[in-house]
């Protein structure tokens, strides 16, 4: 056998492992919805951790013909990354109905079982070579991995830009195939020929049948329920990391999308095409009429309210889309706008594939488009605008049920408030249009925010500078920095009143003017605001069943709403209409932590822990429960400072894919290339000292990252783009590095002097790592990233306190000779220095797009 | 080899097979009676249910005629056969083609909030199972129903014609802008999911007529709005939370 580990095939398994995670969230966000990708895929990712109790059960048999059980695990891992998503998404398993019908359950186990048999494998492979080659190897295969992962998120990312997610999933299975063949080369199998010649025919099979695969969308999905329709077809498809885009044209029933739209309005949209984000989310490219009045049903919406309060000379447009909020514009004859948005391919399909449908309307003089978000683009100009116009930039469904409680929204913090706030003309509006949740909810913290913003900036009656109005459906907040003048006033109303729409809150409102049209039982929006303008706030944010303090950049949760005591009321109402009262979103984040607490436990830690009770394992010279503790805190606090800092530097670079791929990717090389120095440096000092030196310098540096990262991204926030992502690779790079080490140390040191507890490193660890992502946005969103920061600085520092010190100082083995090993003999030719090494936890779920 | 054996079980006991094979038809095959009770079984907790919740409705209880008629109507034939013995369970059912049949509860109080008279003629838009349109047909004069989906709608008529609901009209078309030549309704009744009220549909509404929209998932009804235009033809909607909750607590 080789005695050369098979890099180049370890490298396209981790690089193709690590694209697989990321490609499946978005798989799954698009035939189901992003919390239940979520969910499923933390369940799946624990079989990282099983193939450790696996390998540990089977060393024998797996290590010892490591050459055909690595090529094997590699075809295994090849295969069931394809086959695993098809018969997944068969499934007929529907979240909504998981309450109402316990049937769901072992279907969402079937879900889970097939979708961890790919990180089985692959995990497996890994591992296994860990074990199969000698120590002095260890360091680079585990570089190897690290460094073909962090190419692995830099390359799914582009590819999603490249291909639609289906081609991509058979694209990865062919690298599996290419990465397999390569094994049998690398690893000199015998008849490797013909094996490769195998290889090639099941590629070309699944080249062959791959542009047959069509996803499978969940029917409850917005654009499944549109193709019911008869006449409705798909007439273009595009997807990128931002979302998979489909443009759905009926001849015979056309679509007619004007959500708010006035019950008693008396122009109908004209017709549309339907632009779907992630098979939801729909809004529409509406025909470019020959007249602007043709628009004029634009203006029997809440968001139209602005302009008949002050005609605006300089508007903003915050999530142009599609491009409704520019028809209310033109419609309003408006001279000048800039019209941000993030996504490229939606703008591409506007003005070019549908341009001579969709006509000017990015074109128009006087209209200019950003392909930037928000507040990255307020930070770089000193524009002032009379109107900055924000609405309806989220699903109406997926609002409505609490489902994006665990998304982080930098667009609705008091810091974004602030900063919209600072770029109005004296006179000008911020106007939020939001859907309207009954019971209230985010239209009260939006106007929270607004209001404590206010208050913050130095405006001594904030209470006078609000307007709230809503119809049964849509609910709209003006903002002004001057207080609202009785002519702005009586605008407003002659405005609800023609459009059958109610005032919810203006400085000047009584109870019984509230609730005239859209008759709520209680008038709970007027109660609501009047409290929060004239009252004590904090008792009101108390009081209020549904969490509406306002949301900040470190607590950057606006859509969590949840409160226990309402969830529990829920829960009994449910059989009477209680089920649309829980916010679903903070429910699947416990239940995903509950779920794959009590699975790992039972499938990593049980099996490890009647081992850890041996007579062996007692006898060895570290105490099994340091090495448990020890890899069990550094998983923990690895993902909670990568997600933390992750989180932080999206604030810097604002866009989300570059931030999240750039940080990503500069923490898993700088992570490999510090495990990759490790050998080298606890040689010159001996493994517990650099483990003290690391975690020393890891506190360190996030605790001067803590106190100076805001200074620097405030000071440096200018900077163009390109010069801000190096500067973020250079921030990250030392930190990254130095959370490379304590892993690899303790490891050597296990290794030495009770090498049986070595697999518990490596499931323990696979363990901590897929509960901290959920762990972590639980801690993000009671306390914030700054003490989910904290947290694991001082998790580390326990972890150093439970570093795998010999019980006694007295028996040591030298060093030359590999500690005892009850499942190897001599007799095997590469076991005599088998080593194992876990890979640092580098799944971050909450790291993918 | 443990595996094999397990698989074995089934093939050396062929009676145990036939047992198995039986317990998983039974569901399917429940004699009328088993429905009946089921049946009463849902109204019982349907009536116990609305009474909690008649404050938030602001009703005091359940218009006897409606429970009347949702304890006749044989909901089992409204669903797929393999959801039967779930057809009275007070929870939404799947359908086909991505819809539902709505929770029994929540059929009751839309049907309730009608207020249907015998005199009137309904609008439906989105028949669904026609479950619905059943339960209007036993109240009203006449029901008229449109199906977008063209074999829910398909589906439906037949099971209407089966069950000898006559008073029902099935049209499968778009609803947007409602039933022009039937026009105006006393009742109507949108159950299809819509950016917005069609005001087609307002105007197709006659003075003194009600209409009711579930707002929400399909599986989660979030609100029920109710629109109602007076003799002078001035409307007013009401916007119902199904369910006894209010968000503040403590003294405002």
């Amino acid at each position: 056998m080789s005695s050369r580990p098979p890099y180049l095939s370890l490298a396209l398994l981790s690089a193709s492992a690590l694209g697989y995670e990321i490609l499946l969230m978005r798989l799954f966000s698009i035939i189901q919805w992003h919390h239940f990708a979520y969910l499923v895929i933390a369940l799946a990712l624990l079989g990282y951790g099983f193939s450790g109790t696996l390998l540990w059960r089977f060393e024998d048999r797996l290590v010892h013909h490591y050459r055909q059980s690595y090529s094997v695990a590699l075809l295994l891992f090849s295969l069931t990354a394809l086959v695993a998503f098809l018969l997944a998404q068969a499934i007929d398993f529907n979240i909504e109905e998981l309450l109402w019908n316990p049937r769901q359950i072992p279907r969402l186990m079937l879900l889970f079982l097939l979708l961890s048999l790919p990180f089985l494998f692959a995990a497996g492979a890994i591992c296994m070579t860990f074990m199969a080659y000698p120590e002095e190897q260890t360091s680079s295969i585990y570089a190897v991995d690290l460094l073909g992962a962090g190419a692995g998120s830099l390359a799914i990312i582009g590819l999603m830009y490249l291909l639609l997610p289906e081609r991509i999933l058979v694209l990865l299975s062919l690298v599996g195939l290419l990465a397999t063949g390569l094994a049998a080369r690398e690893l000199q199998l015998p008849k490797t020929r013909l094996l490769q010649a195998c290889l090639g025919l099941i590629a070309l099979a699944l080249l062959g049948i791959g542009p047959q695969i069509k996803l499978s969308y969940s029917p409850y999905k917005g654009l499944a329920q549109t193709l019911q329709i008869k006449g409705s077809q798909i007439v273009e498809t595009r997807s990128s990391p931002l979302g998979y885009l489909s443009i759905v044209a009926n001849q015979e029933v056309p679509l007619r999308h004007a959500p708010g739209l006035s019950l008693i309005a008396d122009i109908l949209p004209p017709p549309q095409l339907g632009l779907f984000s992630d098979a939801d989310n729909l809004s529409a490219i509406t025909a470019y009429p020959d007249s602007p009045q043709a628009l004029g049903y634009l203006d029997w919406t809440t968001a139209a309210l602005p302009y008949h309060l002050q005609r605006p000379q300089k508007l903003l447009v915050i999530g142009s889309g599609a491009g409704s909020d520019l028809l209310l514009a033109r419609y309003h004859a408006v001279d000048s706008i800039d019209a941000l948005e993030l996504n490229p391919q939606v703008v591409a399909l506007v003005n070019e594939r549908f341009a001579d449908y969709a006509g000017p309307v990015y074109r128009h003089p006087g209209t200019r488009l950003h392909i930037a978000e928000a507040r990255d683009f307020l930070s770089h100009t000193d524009k002032h605008y009379m109107l900055i116009q924000m609405a309806l930039i989220d699903a109406a469904g997926a609002s409505a049920s609490g489902l994006y409680a665990l998304n982080e929204s930098y667009l609705y913090t008091s810091e974004a408030m602030a900063l919209y706030l600072s770029h109005l003309t004296p006179d000008g509006y911020l106007s939020i249009t939001r859907w309207i949740k009954l019971p209230p909810r985010d239209t009260l913290k939006l106007f929270a925010t607004a209001l404590l913003t206010l208050r913050k900036m130095g405006v001594s009656q904030p209470e006078l500078h609000l307007v709230l109005i809503r119809s049964w459906q849509t609910g709209t907040l003006l903002i002004k920095k001057s207080p609202f003048s009785e002519q702005e006033l009586d605008a407003v109303t002659r405005f609800s009143e023609d459009r059958f729409f109610d005032l919810a809150y203006t400085p000047r409102l009584t109870e019984k003017q509230s609730n005239r049209y859209n008759q709520l039982a209680e008038p709970d929006f007027y109660t609501a605001t009047q409290a929060m303008a004239t009252g004590d706030i904090e008792a009101f944010f108390d009081r209020y069943k549904f969490n509406i303090r306002p949301a900040s950049d470190d607590r950057p949760y606006f859509h969590h709403f949840f409160k226990w005591s309402v969830f529990l009321e829920a829960l009994q109402l449910r059989g009477q209409g209680g089920m649309p009262l829980i916010e679903w979103g903070y429910v699947i984040l416990l239940v995903t932590l509950a779920v794959t607490l009590l699975i790992g436990a039972l499938l990593i830690l049980l099996p490890l822990a009647l081992s850890v009770t041996s007579r062996e394992a007692k006898a060895g010279a570290i105490d099994p429960w340091r090495v448990v503790l020890y890899f069990f805190c550094i998983g923990l606090a690895f993902l909670f400072i990568e997600i933390a800092f992750i989180q932080r530097f999206l604030r810097f670079l604002h866009h989300p894919i570059y931030a999240i791929t750039i940080s990503l990717t500069a923490f898993l090389v700088f992570a490999g290339l510090g495990s990759h120095s490790c050998r080298e440096l606890s040689r010159r000092w001996g493994e517990l000292a650099v483990a003290k030196i690391a975690i020393a310098g890891i506190a360190l540096l996030s605790m001067l990252y803590l106190l100076f990262l805001g200074w620097i991204f405030t000071t440096l926030g200018n900077l163009p783009l390109g010069v801000k992502l190096l500067l973020s690779i250079v921030l990250i790079s030392p930190l990254a590095f130095l959370m490379g080490l304590p892993f690899p140390l303790a490891l050597t040191a296990v290794k030495r002097d009770a090498a049986l507890l070595i697999p518990w490193a490596w499931g323990v660890n696979g363990y901590a790592s897929v509960i901290s992502a959920s762990l972590a946005t639980l801690i993000a969103i009671h306390f914030g990233f700054t003490s989910l920061i904290l947290a694991a600085v001082a998790i580390y520092l326990m972890a150093l306190w439970m570093f795998p010190r010999q019980r006694l100082p007295a028996i040591r083995p030298s060093r030359s000779q590999t500690a005892w090993h009850p499942t190897h003999g001599s007799d095997k030719e590469t076991d005599s220095s088998v080593s194992r090494r876990g890979g640092q936890p580098r799944l971050d779920q909450r790291a993918i797009v | 080899m443990r595996r094999e054996t397990i698989f074995e079980v089934p093939m050396r006991h062929p009676i145990t097979l036939l047992g198995l094979v039986t317990l998983c038809l039974l569901p399917t095959m429940l004699p009328a009676t088993e429905y009946e009770a089921a049946r009463q079984a849902m109204i019982d907790e349907i009536t116990a249910d609305v009474r909690q919740t008649s404050k938030y409705l602001q009703r005091e209880s359940l218009n006897p005629g409606v429970l009347r008629v949702m304890g006749e109507i044989p909901r089992h034939r409204f669903v797929p056969k393999t959801s039967r013995n779930h057809a009275y369970e007070n929870r939404p059912l799947p359908i086909g083609h991505g819809q539902t049949i709505s929770q029994p509860y929540i059929v009751a109080i839309m049907t309730d909030l009608l207020d249907p008279q015998p005199d009137d003629r309904a609008l439906e838009i989105g028949t669904g199972s026609g479950y619905q349109a059943a339960v209007l047909s036993r109240l009203v004069s006449q029901v008229y129903s449109m199906e977008i989906i063209e074999p829910l709608g398909d589906e439906a008529k037949g099971r209407l014609r089966r069950l000898a609901y006559d008073n029902i009209e099935v049209r499968i078309a778009d609803g947007y802008f409602g039933w022009e030549t039937e026009a105006p309704f006393d009742i109507i009744i949108v159950t299809a999911a819509a950016s917005h009220i069609p005001p087609p549909l307002v105007k197709q509404l006659k003075p003194g007529g009600r209409m009711i929209i579930p707002v929400g998932s399909r599986f989660m009804t979030q609100q029920l709005l109710l629109v109602s235009k007076d003799e002078q033809e001035q409307l007013r909607v009401r916007q119902i939370l199904p369910v006894r909750f209010v968000p503040l607590t403590g003294k405002h």
